[in-house]
Formats: structure tokens, C-alpha cells, sequence
């Protein structure tokens, strides 16, 4: 076992694992914030919805659809000097959240404008009708209604993210990509590697179980 | 008093105007329960929304209290809406919230109601349809009876002087339909709130309206008192309607009557002499002798009514129809 696992230096491994942890998790809160709001949006200016707005709805989901049709390992590089004007630096774990957030929100986004769409029309038309204002709308029946949806939107949002993690190791993103690529591609190390790669199945293995738990305890259908 | 002055309804399809509503006046009198009829598609949902404004009509005024509720802004319509709720054919309830809460959910919105005042109300409403056990259910497990109960319950939180009803009891079964209308007719007679129903089955109008309207096509072909519309219907559409509900053959009517001898009467009893021994005492009289082609008894809201064919042999005629006349019977001569 010692041998067979000589190259790898658990210290390490536990760093990068919380680095991991920290860029997924401050990235899946930004793509949220953002995400959420544009969802919303994009859903309301839709075809005929409470906020029909053909020219708002298409420039929003114009902007949408360039940031998830570009490759992530180009928006990454892409992103570079808007990061580095953002926060000082391209680098490290700081400098990987930006570029994820660039691909998790609009992603995150089509997710909440989807499930928000499966929200029967019959329930915005009665809360129409019992007087409330779109802001009701939106908070009282349609964000409630959408919940289980929108936690199963966050749940594959998250995962994307754990992937996409590991990619900006590429340039230098820091966590378990970063240390699989220095270390079990470059010196190549194939335990580093093996275990690295298991931390992150083991990693999406628990978001998508967490998730699934969550969309079962808010589904009342 | 809901007054419609020429209102017209029409959707723009690729640039053209489809017409859903044509030209229609009409009124609703308070405290009334007030039925539309019409096939799919004849423009009933589009007539009862236009009451709430969930259509805006694209002419006409629509009075309700004599205010111009097209006139509304923003703010004084979703006030209006408040005064007035409405169940709908799939319930339209928040598979997120409870019961109660679905209850609540009105008077949350209004925003005027204090937490205390909400839960009283809520109680109050829970045993009003009976429900009070399953407040903390989800619709989802409830039947589809309770759900409209649910519906009901939701509808009348902030008090309403009016209830729409769209399809209400379409998609419950014949039992469930019976105790969701008799809690329907209960609350339009204990609370004396107006009721504005629409519905494909004439067998629904006949047992809870007042009056009827009957539509075809965007329009209203035929309005007036249930008993009225129901006994003697004018229009085609009406008599479709009529025939529907009474499980009757139209053709196969044609043909039975093509064999009966004698001249055929069509008698129709309305209240009381309903449940006279008429017919008996009138054939002693007149000896005229008759058999029962087809007929049928049961009630108009409360008020039972009987309507019988017959066929009427030899005696004298002309007395045997005064002597009817006389009872107040509706004699029409069909041969």
C-alpha cells in the first residue's frame, strides 16, 4: 500500500481539496445570486409571459447563450485580464472563482427559466386573480412552486462546477485539477492522480445525493 | 350588479383579430347565481374572465357597482380582484403550500389582515367545507372533491361579493360534482354572494342557477330564467343542450312519435301542480284516452317541474287542453 501510493503527500491532497471545496462553493453562491435573478428575468420577458419583452428577452438570452456556447478552457483564458482587473490576480483559488461564476450563472440561469416554465400556468393566473402583484407572484407562488426545480438546477449547477474546478487547474486555478494536472500529468505521478480523481467522484458523488435529498423533501406533488 | 355594456373581446393572431366575444350586454344581479353555458371554445372562459380583468376586453365598459372596472389602474384593480374570487376546473392550488396555508394565501397578498385575524379566518373556512382535519395536508394528498373544497374555501378568504366559477365541477365525478354544488348554492344563500358559473353540462345550471345564458360561437344566443331557457328553448344550441342533459335521442324522439296515434301534446308542470293528480281527473272529463310517449320529473334548483309527451285518443280535445290550461299546465301541441 505505502508503495503504491509513494508520490502522494496527503497534506497536500487535503489543501487542495479545500481549495477545491472553497472555489465550488464560493462559485456556486455567485452563479446563484446572479443566476437566479437573470432566470427570473429571462422567464418573465419570455413568450407570452406576465412581462412579455421580445427585445429585452432576446438581448438577455443572446448574452446567455455566448457565455455557454464558449468552451470553458477558452473562457478561461478569456476571462484573464477581466479577473485579474477584478481581484488583482488570474491565479490561485481567488482568481479561478470569476471565470466559474462566468459559467455557472448563465447556466444556472437557463436551469431556474426552465423549471420556473414547468410551473402550471393555472397557478399564476389564480394568484393573479386574488389581486397580487408581480412581485407576489414571483415570491409568493412562483419561486415557491419552482423550488424543487430550481434545488435540482443548483445540484447539476454544483457539479458542472466541480468539473469546471478542475479544469482551471490548466491556468493555475490551484485545487485537486490543479494538482492532477502538476502532479499526475506532468511528473507523472499516476497515483496522485487515481486520487485525486477519486476525491472528485467521491465529491459529486455526495452533491448529487445532498440534492436529491433536498428536491424530495420540497417536492409536495 | 355585474352590467357588461358592449363588451367585445378579440385576440390579435399574426397580425389579424380573431373575435373570441362579440358584441355582448347583458346584467347579473346581485345575489343571483348566474349560469353560461356553451360548447368549448363558444367564449364562456373569456366572458367570466373579462369580470376580473384577467382578459381585458378590447371594447365596451364593464360595470360592477356601478363602477367602471375598466377604467382601474393598477393598484385599484388588484383591490377589486380581492372582492372577488374564483375556483377554477383544475383547482389552481400551491402544491407547495398546505391547506391552510393555500387558505391564507388571499389574505397574506392583501396584506391588510393581522396573523390573529388570518388563522381565525382560515378555521372558520376549514369548517365551512369541512375540511378542518387535512389543514396541514398538501393538495397532493387530498381527492379531487377536497381540492375544490380547497378552491372554495380560498375563494371566499377575503370575502368576496363575487365567486367565479370556471368548470368548477368539469373534472369531478358525478357524486363529488353534487356535494361541490350544494356547497355552492349553500354559500350563495347564506352569504348572498353573486355567482357567475360556467359550464358545458346544462344538468349544472339546472340544478344551482337562477338564470342562464346560453353562448354559441362568441355570442349569446339565448339568456334568461333557468326554468324558462330549460322548459322551452328557443335556440338550437339551447335545445342541444336541453336534449344532452336529458339523455335524450333526438332522432330516436322523432321516430317514436312517428308511430304514436292521435295528437301528441307536450305538457310541462312547473311547482306545485307538478304533484297534482291531473291527468287522471282530466281524461274522466274530457274521455279522451292517452299514453305517456316520454317524460320526465325532477327540479329546476328547488323548484320541482315535470314535462311529459303524450298522445291523446278520441273524447273531446278542446276540453281536455282548457281543463289543463286551467290547472296552469304549459300545453304545446307538437302534432
Amino acid at each position: 500500500m505505502e508503495d503504491l501510493l509513494s508520490n502522494v503527500d496527503w497534506a497536500e491532497i487535503g489543501v487542495a481539496s479545500w481549495d477545491t471545496l472553497v472555489m465550488v462553493g464560493m462559485s456556486l453562491l455567485f452563479s446563484v445570486l446572479i443566476g437566479l435573478p437573470i432566470g427570473v428575468l429571462l422567464f418573465l420577458f419570455g413568450k407570452r409571459q406576465l412581462l412579455e419583452q421580445p427585445v429585452a428577452y432576446a438581448v438577455l438570452s443572446f448574452v446567455v447563450n455566448v457565455l455557454r456556447s464558449v468552451p470553458f478552457i477558452i473562457l478561461l483564458i478569456v476571462m484573464i485580464p477581466f479577473t485579474v482587473m477584478l481581484i488583482g490576480t488570474s491565479l490561485g483559488v481567488a482568481g479561478a472563482i470569476p471565470p466559474l461564476v462566468a459559467g455557472g450563472a448563465p447556466f444556472f440561469a437557463r436551469l431556474v427559466e426552465t423549471s420556473l416554465r414547468e410551473v402550471d400556468r393555472g397557478i399564476i393566473e389564480a394568484t393573479q386573480a386574488m389581486g397580487a402583484n408581480i412581485r407576489q407572484i414571483i415570491f409568493g407562488a412562483l419561486l415557491p412552486e419552482a423550488l424543487p426545480g430550481i434545488i435540482a438546477g443548483i445540484t447539476v449547477t454544483a457539479i458542472t462546477l466541480v468539473s469546471y474546478a478542475a479544469m482551471s487547474g490548466v491556468i493555475g486555478g490551484g485545487g485537486l485539477g490543479d494538482l492532477a494536472i502538476r502532479f499526475g500529468y506532468q511528473r507523472f505521478q499516476t497515483d496522485v492522480m487515481v486520487i485525486t480523481v477519486a476525491l472528485l467522484v467521491i465529491f459529486v458523488q455526495l452533491l448529487q445525493m445532498a440534492g436529491d435529498r433536498l428536491v424530495l423533501y420540497f417536492s409536495r406533488r | 350588479m355585474i352590467v357588461f355594456d358592449q363588451v367585445q373581446k378579440s385576440y390579435q393572431v399574426g397580425g389579424r383579430a380573431i373575435p373570441a366575444l362579440h358584441s355582448t350586454s347583458m346584467t347579473i344581479e346581485t345575489g343571483e347565481v348566474f349560469g353560461i353555458v356553451g360548447h368549448s371554445g363558444a367564449g364562456k372562459s373569456t366572458l367570466v374572465r373579462l369580470i376580473n380583468l384577467l382578459e381585458p376586453p378590447t371594447g365596451g365598459r364593464i360595470l360592477v357597482d356601478d363602477e367602471n372596472i375598466t377604467d382601474y389602474d393598477a393598484a385599484e384593480l388588484r383591490a377589486f380582484r380581492r372582492k372577488v374570487g374564483m375556483i377554477f376546473q383544475h383547482f389552481n392550488l400551491l402544491s407547495s403550500k398546505t391547506v391552510a396555508d393555500n387558505i391564507a394565501f388571499p389574505m397574506k397578498l392583501a396584506g391588510i389582515y393581522s396573523r390573529t385575524e388570518i388563522r381565525e379566518r382560515v378555521e372558520e373556512l376549514l369548517a365551512r367545507v369541512s375540511l378542518t382535519d387535512h389543514a396541514n395536508k398538501y393538495p397532493s394528498q387530498l381527492s379531487g372533491g377536497q381540492k375544490q373544497r380547497v378552491g372554495i374555501a380560498r375563494a371566499l378568504a377575503c370575502r368576496p361579493t363575487i365567486l367565479l366559477c370556471d368548470e368548477a365541477t368539469s373534472a369531478l365525478d358525478p357524486q363529488t360534482t353534487q356535494s361541490v354544488l350544494r356547497l355552492l348554492a349553500d354559500i350563495n344563500r347564506e352569504l348572498g354572494l353573486t355567482i357567475v358559473l360556467i359550464t358545458h353540462e346544462m344538468d349544472v345550471v339546472r340544478r344551482v342557477c337562477d338564470r342562464v345564458a346560453v353562448m354559441d360561437a362568441g355570442e349569446v344566443v339565448e339568456m334568461g330564467a333557468v326554468s324558462d331557457v330549460f322548459l322551452h328553448p328557443q335556440h338550437p344550441t339551447t335545445r342541444d343542450f336541453v336534449f344532452e342533459s336529458e339523455n335524450i335521442d333526438h332522432d330516436e324522439l322523432q321516430e317514436d312519435l312517428q308511430k304514436a296515434s292521435g295528437r301528441i301534446l307536450r305538457l310541462t308542470f312547473r311547482g306545485e301542480s307538478t304533484y297534482k293528480p291531473l291527468l287522471g281527473s282530466v281524461a274522466r272529463e274530457s274521455g279522451v284516452d292517452f299514453s305517456i310517449l316520454s317524460g320526465r320529473i325532477d327540479h329546476i334548483k328547488d323548484t320541482p317541474y315535470g314535462q311529459l309527451t303524450l298522445s291523446l285518443v278520441g273524447g273531446d280535445l278542446e276540453v281536455a287542453m282548457k281543463a289543463l290550461e286551467a290547472a296552469e299546465v304549459h300545453v304545446e301541441v307538437v302534432r
